[in-house]
């Protein structure tokens, strides 16, 4: 009798973020366009924006004395940002139009070569380099340092920023998306208002545009209100990765495939490894798992751990020291599972927080910041005189439908759902896919809940890695070296059932990266207590996708990412 | 030779012990030693310090100095400097002593260096820095030298000498009678605070269960120091958050460090590192705060800590 | 009343280390204003409200980029930011600061000067009680309640045996311990208005000059080991070995 994380839906509705606007009108704060998310895709559309501004200020004085507001949750720009990376700088190059050259962006410099291993336990087999993954002319980058340039490019364009901000609550009047609410600083653990207690504000906008990422709090509440949300349901991916000083520099990208993961298909184990450099003296390697895996005992951060111990890997990082951690989740049902629209009456929708990832290319970042460069266009559109707000909007559609993000990943669009039916049937499906540009095989292959797989127990914990605390670490150690110094006393920001089968319990037990979940006292009938310590949470969204539901918690709150 | 000037701090007519091993310090670091004690009717105290080290202790005795407030003694200070020709003048660290030593600094453009957990024949001062991860070696180019040192770094020691007492001028700026003592501070009852213990006891999930925290109380209380919590026990709401030490909480450096049932997860011990000694109690031989303890004690803490209560008991009195 | 507040930019908590190469802390990176600041600029800003009027004035000395978070304190209420700014006075110790910053509140000519009780990463020096000595005003330290009435002040100063009560008149200087308040979170149109407030910079010219630094950095050393380090396992002994041990290191 087979538990599935779905059986126990958290005690959570998207009504929960959706409001009407309740601050008197010199309470609310007015803002021209407001973006919420201070990640790639958000700051593009700033930048963009900006330059709109400029190149037309008559129009921009209708915008008032902030036209552009971007709210991030996080401590500051890219305190959340987390991600591989090697970029492709497609996106930044249309974004700044020969503004600004690449060897002014923040890379850590172009790719030099690169390999794809298969692992066993102890070997390496190279294998050639599928298509998707070629990241010749790419460049390799730290997210969290990117979105921190970004976000001072946005400022030299005129956007405000409003770090230690969260958006909790979109704002809709008579069907229309007029701005968001922002969640209220100085509550206690039972929700009690101390002494600095500051209660949020409702921020106006004649656009809001929602760039929060992956698992994005008011992007899924728009998809429900507005009923944008696409037949096959999103599924995600945990990635968590560690950045290392290292003493010998890494000259290339490497992607790894097979161990520590497992081909059967009963345990749907989908993802690999990515280990690259950053300049001569730090590398960054990270383990990418779908949580459509099965497996209650596991966990990808002592995955991580393990695979440090190939000795492949750990000639690597041989010397070396681990200077942070984090991890964040990944959307990955690529094409068949974006929204049936990109935007709704006052509002518009970009980047990981509708899906425009490339799964088999691991390529996000671009598909992001040209949908904000688009998003920002489309916003404009409505200040033009005799344009009607809906058609402006709707242009967004046309216009990413047109873009480089819908053919990319319409081509590659049913690679990842092939691997669900186990690693090598997979990999044979995907190699005919590529050498077909996706027409072949044909159709949309549908994706499934990663919620409703049921879970098995196996002992894949046997295998973790005692923690040595130099090569290979626990999770508490590696919350503190994300940067994360979270409030205690605040209420808690996860929503999940607090007393369901001890399966089920394990399962978000091994599956948090930063144990929030503990396993408490039994009941007697199979079920068992769960304590959450929320303060630990790096807001990865890991729960979103197995059976909970994460909130945005206080701002200012979580990680503080800054090499990630 | 060096003509050393230690700061003598009285409390309820008695020297403070710091203050006192500060002085022995000074007098083994050798060249001319002298003490001074600030206050009103303190000849006989400042005649006890000669016990101590001091060869000549100055008193600085008058009723407008007996409020323990710093800017008169700076101005008894910064003349006993110019009058007797003192380079170096040592303080133990206490807050009076702090206030002191700054506003004395830029008196006498003196360099001052504080935090110094100890101090070389030829002018190198040592001071811990970022949470005690580094030791940094600090100097003076100026021609009067001014230091601070730690809480408890030196102790006392009895020469059994004795000191001839001169008086001291005291002179007092019209600025530094300004403020005035309206009640000054009566003998706490309930325990120093968190941040200025010099003993700290803390108990952490492995004493089961919110009651027996009166384990940690009692052993506290037996050794005259604080209690903290760890943040699962505040987080549990066993114990106030106003007593949890950690990265979220507060960060201490006691002379000693008691950790019962506390497993020692690195957001804790970055709150404690600095304290001088840490006896940690944990039925775990795994446990991290193992790593980092100067005795560690795998056992039942429920056994163990009683039987220490009697015994601390039983040897202070 | 015109209250002015000295705060410090200080390494933001999660990036603070010391630069090899010169021996301080690195401040190359991320600035914010030291947490024990907060509280001063919190207790300026009731102090304000609570007489209706007056002006709230924060002065720090830093590099050019510290006027950034100088702005969370303009966002948390405060009217006006001074930074003193100059390369001459990089790394300038106690008596350097205390002249530069005397210098800028002379200008200032505040009838009641705060400062957070302790700077989050340089520790312990007493800056108040430096500046109070060149302004020649009476200094109170350790405030954990302060009270302002009729030109003079009443401060709740702790020290290690407890609490003195202390009056002193205005114009005076006050070092407020982390016990006095829980500082507000700027509020957004707070932050949002923070640019718009008046923010000046002072060379070191402006404020009186530099000076050579009267104490200096030698070396950095990594910590002596903590020694060797005992474990044992209880046999029933265990509490009698703990004892010993605190004897022999008079720690009983």
């Amino acid at each position: 009798m087979s538990v599935r994380p779905s059986d126990y839906p958290p005690p959570w509705s998207a009504t929960d973020a959706v409001q009407a606007p309740t601050d008197s009108a010199d309470e609310r704060i007015d803002v021209g366009f407001l973006i919420v998310g201070a990640g790639p895709a958000g700051l593009a559309a700033a930048i963009r924006l900006g330059q709109l501004a400029e190149e037309h200020p008559d129009v921009a004085e209708r915008l008032g004395d902030v036209p552009v507001a971007v709210l991030e949750k996080g401590k500051a720009p890219g305190s959340h940002l987390l991600s591989g990376a090697v970029v492709n700088p497609r996106g930044l190059q249309r974004l700044f139009n020969g503004r600004k050259r690449l060897d002014e962006m923040p890379f850590y410099g172009p790719v030099e070569g690169e390999s794809v291993l298969f692992l066993t336990k102890r070997r390496a087999l190279r294998i050639p380099t599928p298509p998707t993954m070629v990241n010749h002319r790419n460049y390799i980058a730290s997210l969290s340092q990117l979105g921190r340039w970004l976000a001072e490019e946005a400022e030299a364009a005129g956007a405000t920023i409003l770090p230690e901000t969260s958006a909790e609550k979109l704002l809709v009047d008579a069907g229309r998306v007029v701005g968001v609410r922002t969640g209220d600083r100085g509550r206690g653990r039972a929700g009690e208002e101390l002494g600095n207690f500051e209660p949020g504000s409702d921020i106006a906008a004649r656009v809001t545009i929602l760039a929060e990422g992956t698992q994005g709090h008011l992007t899924s509440a728009a998809l429900d209100r507005f009923g944008l949300r696409s037949e096959n349901p999103q599924v995600w991916a945990l990635g968590v990765k560690e950045v290392w000083k290292v003493a010998k520099p890494l000259r290339e990208v490497v992607h790894t495939m097979g161990w520590p993961l497992r081909a059967g298909r009963r345990y749907r184990e989908f993802g690999g490894s990515f280990i690259y450099p950053m300049g001569d003296d730090m590398v960054t390697i990270g383990l990418v798992v779908g949580l459509d895996y099965r497996d209650a005992e596991l966990s990808v951060h002592d995955l991580l751990q393990e695979l440090k111990l190939h000795p492949r890997v750990r000639r690597i990082l041989e010397g070396g020291e681990r200077v942070q951690w984090g991890a964040k989740t990944i959307p990955e049902g690529g094409f068949v599972a974006l929204p049936k629209k990109l935007h709704a009456p006052g509002l518009l929708l970009c980047g990981d927080g509708v899906g425009f990832v490339n799964v088999p290319a691991l390529k996000g970042i671009h598909y992001a910041i040209e949908s904000g460069r688009l998003a920002a266009e489309a916003a404009w559109g409505t200040l033009e005189r005799g344009a009607s707000s809906r058609d402006a909007l709707a242009s967004y559609d046309v216009s990413v439908r047109d873009s480089f993000i819908w053919s990319d990943l319409q081509a590659v669009r049913n690679m990842r759902q092939a691997f669900g039916r186990g690693f090598y049937l997979g990999g044979a499906l995907a190699g005919a896919m590529t050498a077909t540009r996706g027409r072949f095989p044909p159709g949309n292959a549908r994706t499934e809940r990663d919620a409703e797989q049921s879970l098995i127990s196996t002992d894949r914990a046997a295998s973790y890695p005692a923690p040595d605390g130099r090569l290979t670490f626990d999770k508490l150690s590696s919350v503190f070296a994300s940067g994360n110094r979270t409030r205690d006393d605040q209420p808690n920001h996860i929503r999940v059932q607090t007393r369901v089968p001890r399966e089920l319990a394990e399962l978000w037990v091994r599956m948090c990266p930063a144990q929030v979940y503990e396993v408490g006292a039994a009941d007697g009938d199979g079920t068992v207590e769960v304590k959450l310590a929320p303060s630990n949470c790096v807001q990865c969204g890991a729960i979103t996708a197995k059976g909970g539901r994460l909130t945005p918690p206080e701002g200012g709150s979580g990680p503080e990412y800054t090499l990630t | 030779m060096a003509k050393t000037l230690v700061f003598l701090e009285h409390h309820e007519n008695a020297i403070q012990k710091g203050s006192l091993g500060v002085l022995a310090k000074a007098a083994q670091l050798g060249g001319e030693v002298a003490g001074v004690v600030i206050g009103a009717g303190v000849r006989e105290l400042a005649a006890g310090a000669g016990a101590f080290g001091a060869a000549t202790v100055f008193a600085a005795d008058d009723a407008a100095l007996s409020a323990p407030l710093p800017q008169p003694r700076v101005d008894v200070l910064a003349k006993l400097v110019r009058d007797e020709g003192f380079d170096t003048v040592l303080f133990a660290q206490s807050v009076l002593a702090a206030d002191i030593a700054a506003g004395l600094a830029v008196r006498l453009e003196a360099g001052l260096n504080w935090d110094l957990v100890d101090l070389s024949g030829d002018g190198v001062g040592k001071r811990p820095a970022l949470a005690d991860s580094v030791l940094v070696d600090v100097g003076w180019s100026s021609d009067v030298r001014l230091a601070i040192f730690r809480a408890g770094t030196f102790d006392a020691v009895e020469t059994g000498g004795s000191a001839e007492v001169k008086d001291a001028v005291v002179e007092l700026e019209d600025f530094s009678t300004r403020a005035e003592m309206v009640e000054q501070a009566h003998a706490e009852e309930q325990g120093p605070s968190i941040e200025d213990a010099d003993v700290i006891v803390a108990g952490g999930r492995g004493l089961g269960e919110p009651e027996k925290f009166a384990l940690a109380e009692e052993l506290a209380k037996a050794l005259g120091g604080a209690v903290a919590a760890t943040r699962a026990v505040v987080d549990a709401g066993w114990y106030p958050y106003s007593a949890q030490v950690g990265q979220t909480g507060k960060t201490v450096s006691p002379k000693l460090y008691v950790a019962l049932g506390i497993s020692g997860a690195i957001q804790h011990k970055v709150g404690m590192q600095g304290a001088n000694t840490i006896v940690a109690i944990n039925k775990d031989p795994n446990a991290p705060i193992f790593e980092f303890s100067d005795l560690g004690v795998v056992g039942d803490l429920h056994e163990i800590v009683p039987k220490l209560v009697e015994l601390v008991r039983a040897r202070r009195s | 009343m015109k209250i002015v507040v000295c705060v410090k930019a200080v390494p933001d908590a999660a990036g603070r280390r010391i630069d090899p190469s010169t021996k301080r802390i690195d401040r190359s990176v991320e600035l914010a204003i030291s947490d024990f600041d907060t509280y001063a600029v919190e207790e300026a800003l009731k102090l304000q409200e609570s007489t209706g009027e007056g002006e709230v004035v924060v002065v720090s000395m830093g590099p050019e980029r510290a006027m950034d978070p100088l702005r969370k304190a303009l966002a948390m209420g405060a009217d006006r930011a001074v930074l003193v700014t100059d390369s001459a006075l990089e790394g300038a110790d106690l008596l350097g600061t205390a002249k530069a910053l005397a210098g800028a509140l002379e200008k200032e000519d505040a009838d009641l000067v705060l400062f957070g009780q302790q700077s989050a990463d340089g520790g312990g020096a007493c800056l108040w009680s430096a500046v109070a000595e060149r302004l020649r005003r009476p200094v109170i330290s350790q405030v954990s309640e302060l009270t302002v009435e009729n030109g003079a002040l009443t401060g709740k100063r702790q020290t290690e045996f407890g609490y003195d009560t202390i009056r002193a008149p205005l114009p005076a200087v006050v070092a407020v311990s982390d016990a006095i308040n829980t500082p507000r979170y700027p509020s957004l149109k707070g932050i949002m208005g923070a640019k718009k407030k008046p923010q000046e910079a002072l060379s070191a010219g402006d404020v009186g000059g530099a000076e050579g630094a009267a104490t200096t950095v030698l070396a950095l050393n990594p910590p002596p080991a903590r020694g060797e380090a005992r474990k044992i396992e209880d046999d029933g002994s265990a509490a009698e070995q703990i004892l010993e041990f605190l004897a022999e290191k008079r720690l009983v």
